[in-house]
């Protein structure tokens, strides 16, 4: 009966509708990923083709190298990237694990509160965090950035991390706390390390949006030595815009590192959103 | 403003320890419950909460010889009445509503029409399908920006070539550059870069769909294209919910896209310009206009209301009408 949903036309139609998308959505990354290996005649007179012996040219790498400091930027976003998703998740597990596990008065309001964060996006407070991180002193300073993007990370995970806290067995915290473990040993001894693969999708989840973000560097954070790789490449690459060369070497740059990091993660991201962490 | 929610956290969790010694008589303090939740309540109520009100504070003051006053809805009326003010913001919200509409005309059903052919069971690859596509969503918007600048720009010649291999290049526009086509342009490339999610959204639903109904639909004779019309897109309809909510406030509080593309301006003239970047302009200023904090703070109280709005409208009225099965 379920023969007319396999049948081999419709197999291949969904395979040719399924390829020309892939190709859609891969052909604007490969143009610049292999235009930025050639040479500047290369590049104009044949961009559809890949570099031969000729065409080869890493003259616009170079160019990065010596003008950007793009290694701080790089080592900013990672600092900022870490810090933040370390207390995202430290935070959000511990918040969900109150929430999850007591009972108190006040619970449901507290999951709530928390939870209008999900809904308004923390942009539109922009003008008096501005003024927040002026009247502290943290104008220009990694560390403003890292509160920002907690408590803008921090929603999502207290929301998720409670899901699954939920479905820790009691009888287990129940056993351990008859042997005399602390309420804190049991959150770090036991119920953290089961719920370690929720803890894997709430990172790559909280960590996409924080190393891409260009508005927060912008406002908070737009000194030579605070500049995240976000946007450290908008300015290069507006300071550069005839250097072709240089734009697709610094485009290239910038989209490798999150490349490879989604190629190792991008079975525990798929996993997470397919196993219905976002309901 | 730093010391307000320090000084306010402890006293809450007294507060809520009284209360608890009323209903636990037997375990009378249980401090672990304030310890655990004070780190995540005090960052995320001194860093947004209380900055979220600011803002709404912030738009009924004016600056008066370097002194805050108190101005109740004199920014709202200038923003509403002044022509420069009002022309400027009613361009940028109409533009965010083309924005919000050509994403859910384009990339809500092509997210659909991918999840649909990715569950379907015996399909070989898919977990390559799956990859490939998302790989736009994790680009940043500055990488999406200028990618596509280069490829539709007229002096590198991808985008006629291209065309030049199915015979219509002289179909070719330099769409980002001309006023009517920019907004459109870009709407799509944000639909290029974000169809991933509706995707995998839509697809998640689906595999959540049991094989029984799925069945029952076969034995009625329900197969193809109308088992996905009557029995799945059915099923799916608080996913797609989701996802045009997800969407809505997406949209309304978009910016990096055009900035990176179009810069502040939102070129060519103002045609792309939609409310992050009118914000961005006026809070911070751009060419011969001096920046103005509580200008910024009432657009950014405009965009609060429209965002609740449509958040609200979502769950008082669509999630609520959306039946839920459980399976």
């Amino acid at each position: 009966m379920s023969k007319a949903a396999t049948s081999l036309p419709r197999t291949i139609g969904a395979h040719a509708v399924l390829l020309t998308y892939t190709a859609i959505a891969l052909f604007p990354v490969l143009v610049i990923v292999v235009n930025s290996f050639k040479s500047r005649n290369a590049i104009f007179r044949s961009p559809l083709s890949l570099p031969t012996a000729e065409t080869f040219d890493l003259i616009g790498y170079t160019t990065v190298m010596a003008q950007g400091d793009f290694f701080l930027y790089f080592q900013n976003s990672l600092i900022v990237t870490v810090a933040s998703l370390f207390f995202v998740l430290l935070f959000g597990a511990m918040a969900a694990f109150a929430l999850s596990e007591y009972r108190f008065k006040g619970n449901t309001m507290m999951g709530l509160y928390l939870a209008l964060g999900i809904m308004i996006p923390i942009r539109l407070g922009t003008v008096a965090i501005l003024q927040l991180m002026v009247a502290s002193g943290l104008v220009n300073t990694l560390t403003a950035l890292i509160l920002v993007y907690t408590a803008q990370g921090l929603p999502l995970a207290v929301f998720i991390l409670s899901e699954f806290m939920k479905q820790v067995s009691d009888d287990l915290k129940n056993a351990g706390r008859i042997d005399g473990l602390s309420e804190y040993r049991i959150f770090f001894r036991l119920v953290l390390p089961l719920v370690r693969p929720a803890m894997a999708t709430v990172a790559v989840f909280t960590m996409i949006p924080i190393w891409n973000d260009l508005w927060f560097p912008l406002i908070l954070a737009p000194s030579e030595a605070t500049k995240t790789v976000t946007l450290g490449a908008q300015v290069f690459i507006g300071q550069f815009v005839t250097n072709w060369n240089a734009v697709l070497a610094a485009l290239s740059l910038a989209i490798l590192p999150v490349l490879i990091l989604y190629f190792f993660f991008s079975r525990q991201l798929i996993r997470g959103i397919t196993s219905g962490a976002v309901k | 403003m730093n010391n307000g929610p320090l000084a306010a956290g402890p006293r809450d969790f007294e507060m809520s320890q009284q209360s608890l010694e009323h209903s636990q008589d037997r375990r009378p303090t249980r401090w672990h419950i304030a310890v655990f939740l004070a780190p995540a309540l005090l960052v995320y109520t001194a860093v947004m909460i209380l900055p979220l009100f600011g803002t709404l504070q912030l738009s009924l003051f004016r600056n008066v010889d370097n002194a805050q006053v108190f101005a109740g809805f004199d920014n709202f009326r200038t923003l509403f009445g002044d022509p420069r003010w009002s022309a400027s913001f009613w361009n940028a919200l109409g533009n965010n509503t083309w924005f919000f509409i050509i994403h859910m005309l384009v990339q809500n059903p092509i997210g659909v029409v991918l999840a649909a052919l990715l569950s379907s069971p015996k399909l070989r690859f898919s977990a390559f399908y799956r990859t490939a596509i998302f790989i736009p969503t994790i680009l940043s918007f500055v990488i999406v920006g200028f990618a596509w600048k280069l490829i539709l720009s007229p002096l590198w010649g991808v985008a006629p070539n291209l065309l030049d291999l199915v015979g219509l290049k002289s179909l070719f526009v330099p769409w980002l550059g001309k006023e009517e086509y920019a907004l459109t342009t870009l709407s799509l490339i944000s639909v290029w870069q974000f169809v991933g999610i509706p995707m995998m959204l839509i697809y998640a639903a689906m595999l959540s769909i049991p094989d029984e109904v799925i069945e029952a639909a076969e034995c009625d004779g329900v197969t193809g294209f109308s088992q996905f019309w009557k029995i799945q897109l059915p099923l799916i309809l608080p996913s797609i919910g989701i996802i045009s909510i997800l969407t809505f406030v997406g949209n309304f509080n978009a910016f990096d896209l055009i900035y990176s593309a179009q810069g502040a301006l939102a070129g060519p003239n103002y045609a792309t310009d939609i409310l992050g970047t009118f914000l961005y302009r006026t809070f911070f200023g751009f060419q011969l206009q001096i920046g103005d904090k509580n200008m910024g703070a009432t657009i950014a109280s405009m965009m609060f209301f429209i965002i609740l709005a449509g958040v609200c409208l979502y769950l008082f009225l669509i999630q609520t009408r959306l039946r839920r099965y459980q399976f």
